[in-house]
């Protein structure tokens, strides 16, 4: 066996194997930070060939049975084109990320943290990349509660900068923990039905149990089905069920709110394809009724609109305009049609690089000027005018306007709505334009046309340093040039839907 | 349907919801952790009261050990226990037990820098002082 079959078990056991030995590297200083990076960079390296080992056969799967075990007993790792696709936007996000993380890191968590903080930080990516490559449900519980409970650290870790970290991450335990259990309530209702663990294997036990009969009046699937969908909300933070988020991403460290709200919940976006699709694809014809999720992001669309305006943070506005972002990836599958699934596909990326860099922009306000208060940010857009621009050019994203990545999610959701003769659900994707237009304008106005506050005039405000700028542009050029040309990510995202929706069309 | 039959089940479920009761309701952090392990609990009971085998004539099953029988062949005795449950709770334990360390490491920095473990009480303090750093 050479190096190449392995790759599907290398791009968790890099990360993992790395965040522990991250502790031997010395406690502060650039060592822990260059471990880091090359762990998430040949990590990024192992998922792009990983892309390019599938992408051209869209019904190709690799399998790797972990310790030759067959899946029916042991963990299987499987990577088609869709888990690929996720696991290059995550370890993409990840790099990036670390490169941003130095200066901020420094600034924001006492020196004598840095090499905790980056274990931390490299467990949570093994975490986010193991549940993606995954075949197994056991095996994406576990490592979900991975990736959770190492991003409540990395919550807490703000804890220096604003005490209120500690209890908004406290709240994201509860209410992760209580979303994770749910997820094993109903992984435990599908192996009392089917005696297995295996996604592929459970799915072929449910179809055969479909063609017996059997599963007309089976309330234990239903069951189960409910508990997932419950669970799976929570972590991806659907309305109602966002309650976590808003503070989690406002508390948590620069570097951190950039990274989980760009991976964190498009992971838990991934999970509920695997479950809807891959698992329930096809079993069962009134499971794939998922109105009750169309109507919550409807909602989420509209509510965290009109509450992200009514923020005097700049991250609190971009933690709540998250929740309205996830809203339209879950509309887009919810159509369960070809344009819907795809636009889900494509926003996963492309509301991973907007608003990674949006945070990333804040997150050099707050390097400079100590917080994103309204207070902090007004006039800064003089001061730093190469940071803003950028902020603004991923304001513009979440709007949706033309030549930026978030019109071409939102042409794909307006199609797959208008295909479906929802014509309702179109005119609430673009009310949600409408306001964002709202709350970006709003921030835009304070950063160019306020005078500075007198707190902060005098202070010596400059640009951020290159360290920092450059991860952030490259993240916001990335969603301008997948705006003007998504060739790229339009042509992974249809086989991706294809191979999705191929189980019940 | 035989309701009280199936006691098992209900003891899990029991538990479960006492759980989730206490995790909504109770105001005091702690209590709040503490009602999160129930809650967690009653799942693992769940599972393993699922892999209990009981046949149409009420034989219950045995642990599943293979074992010699008179001629000298190794066959399993009888009818046995699923253990796959079993190992995944092992597991699930571990991973329950991680969460309430994260849990309770974070209590401990709350009532130090807020003084109290009270939930109301952080909520208001969070309100008045806006802008603490």
């Amino acid at each position: 066996m050479n190096l190449a079959d392995h790759l599907p078990v290398l791009i968790v056991l890099l990360p993992l194997f790395g965040g522990a030995l991250s502790l031997f590297t010395g406690a502060n200083g650039w060592r822990p930070w260059t471990w880091a990076l090359l762990i998430t960079g040949s990590t990024f390296a192992t998922s792009l060939a990983l892309l390019e080992a599938v992408r051209y056969a869209p019904r190709k799967t690799l399998i790797y049975a972990l310790g030759s075990w067959p899946g029916e007993y042991g963990i299987e790792y499987r990577v088609d084109v869709l888990n690929a696709y996720v696991l290059c936007v995550v370890s993409l996000l990840a790099l990036v990320c670390t490169v941003y993380a130095r200066r901020s890191i420094e600034d924001e968590i006492p020196d004598d943290r840095h090499h905790m903080f980056y274990a931390v930080w490299l467990l949570a990516i093994a975490g986010l990349l193991g549940i993606t490559v995954t075949g197994d449900t056991f095996n994406i519980y576990v490592l979900l509660e991975i990736s959770s409970l190492t991003v409540y650290c990395l919550i807490a870790m703000g804890k220096d900068r604003d005490r209120r970290a500690l209890t908004a991450s406290l709240k994201y335990l509860i209410l992760g923990s209580i979303g994770a259990t749910f997820i094993l309530l109903g992984i435990g209702y599908l192996l009392m039905l089917t005696g297995t663990l295996n996604m592929a294997d459970m799915h072929a036990q449910l179809m055969e149990m479909r063609d017996r009969g059997e599963l007309l009046h089976n309330r234990t699937v239903l069951i189960a089905f409910a508990f997932l969908m419950v669970g799976l909300a929570l972590k991806m933070a659907l309305f109602p069920l966002h309650q976590w988020l808003p503070n989690a991403y406002t508390y948590a460290p620069s570097a951190v709110s950039a990274l989980i709200a760009s991976t964190a919940t498009k992971v838990g976006v991934y999970m509920t394809f695997r479950f809807v699709f891959t698992l329930f694809g096809g079993v069962y014809d009134s499971l794939h009724n998922l109105d009750v999720f169309i109507a919550c992001a409807c909602a989420g669309v509209l509510v965290s609109g009109v509450r992200a305006a009514q923020q005097n943070n700049a991250k609190r506005v971009l933690a709540y305009s998250s929740v309205g972002q996830l809203a339209y990836i879950v509309l887009g599958f919810s159509l369960l049609n070809h344009s819907g699934v795809t636009a889900s596909v494509i926003h996963i990326f492309n509301h991973a690089v907007t608003k990674g860099g949006m945070f990333m922009a804040l997150g050099c306000v707050a390097y400079r000027v100590g917080g994103t208060e309204i207070r902090h940010l007004q006039g800064i857009g003089r001061r730093m005018p190469l940071t803003m621009a950028a902020f603004v050019a991923g304001g513009l994203g979440l709007i949706g306007m033309p030549l930026t990545a978030g019109f071409v999610s939102k042409w794909y959701l307006v199609q797959a709505a208008l295909d479906e003769g929802f014509w309702w659900v179109a005119f609430v994707v673009l009310l949600g334009s409408l306001l964002a237009l709202i709350y970006v304008w709003r921030l835009v106005e304070v950063i160019y046309f306020k005078a500075p506050d007198p707190q902060y005039a005098d202070k010596d405000i400059r640009e951020a340093p290159l360290t920092m700028l450059v991860p952030t542009w490259s993240l916001i050029g990335a969603s301008i040039y997948f705006g003007i040309d998504a060739s790229w990510t339009a042509e992974i995202a249809d086989a991706a839907a294809r191979t999705l929706l191929g189980g019940f069309s | 349907m035989d309701i009280l039959g199936i006691y098992n089940y209900w003891v899990a479920i029991v538990i479960m919801m006492i759980g989730f009761y206490g995790v909504i309701a109770k105001r005091n952090l702690v209590k709040q952790a503490i009602a999160l392990g129930l809650f967690q609990t009653g799942v693992f009971l769940f599972y393993i009261t699922m892999a209990v085998y009981r046949d149409p004539n009420g034989q219950e099953g045995m642990a599943p050990i293979w074992s010699a029988i008179g001629d000298g062949t190794v066959k399993h005795p009888g009818p046995y226990d699923n253990p796959l449950p079993h190992v995944l709770i092992l597991t699930a334990i571990v991973v329950s037990v991680s969460t309430l360390a994260v849990a309770l490491a974070i209590i401990v920095k709350i009532k130090q820098s807020y003084g109290t473990v009270e939930e109301d009480e952080i909520l208001a303090m969070d309100a008045e002082g806006d802008d603490c750093r």
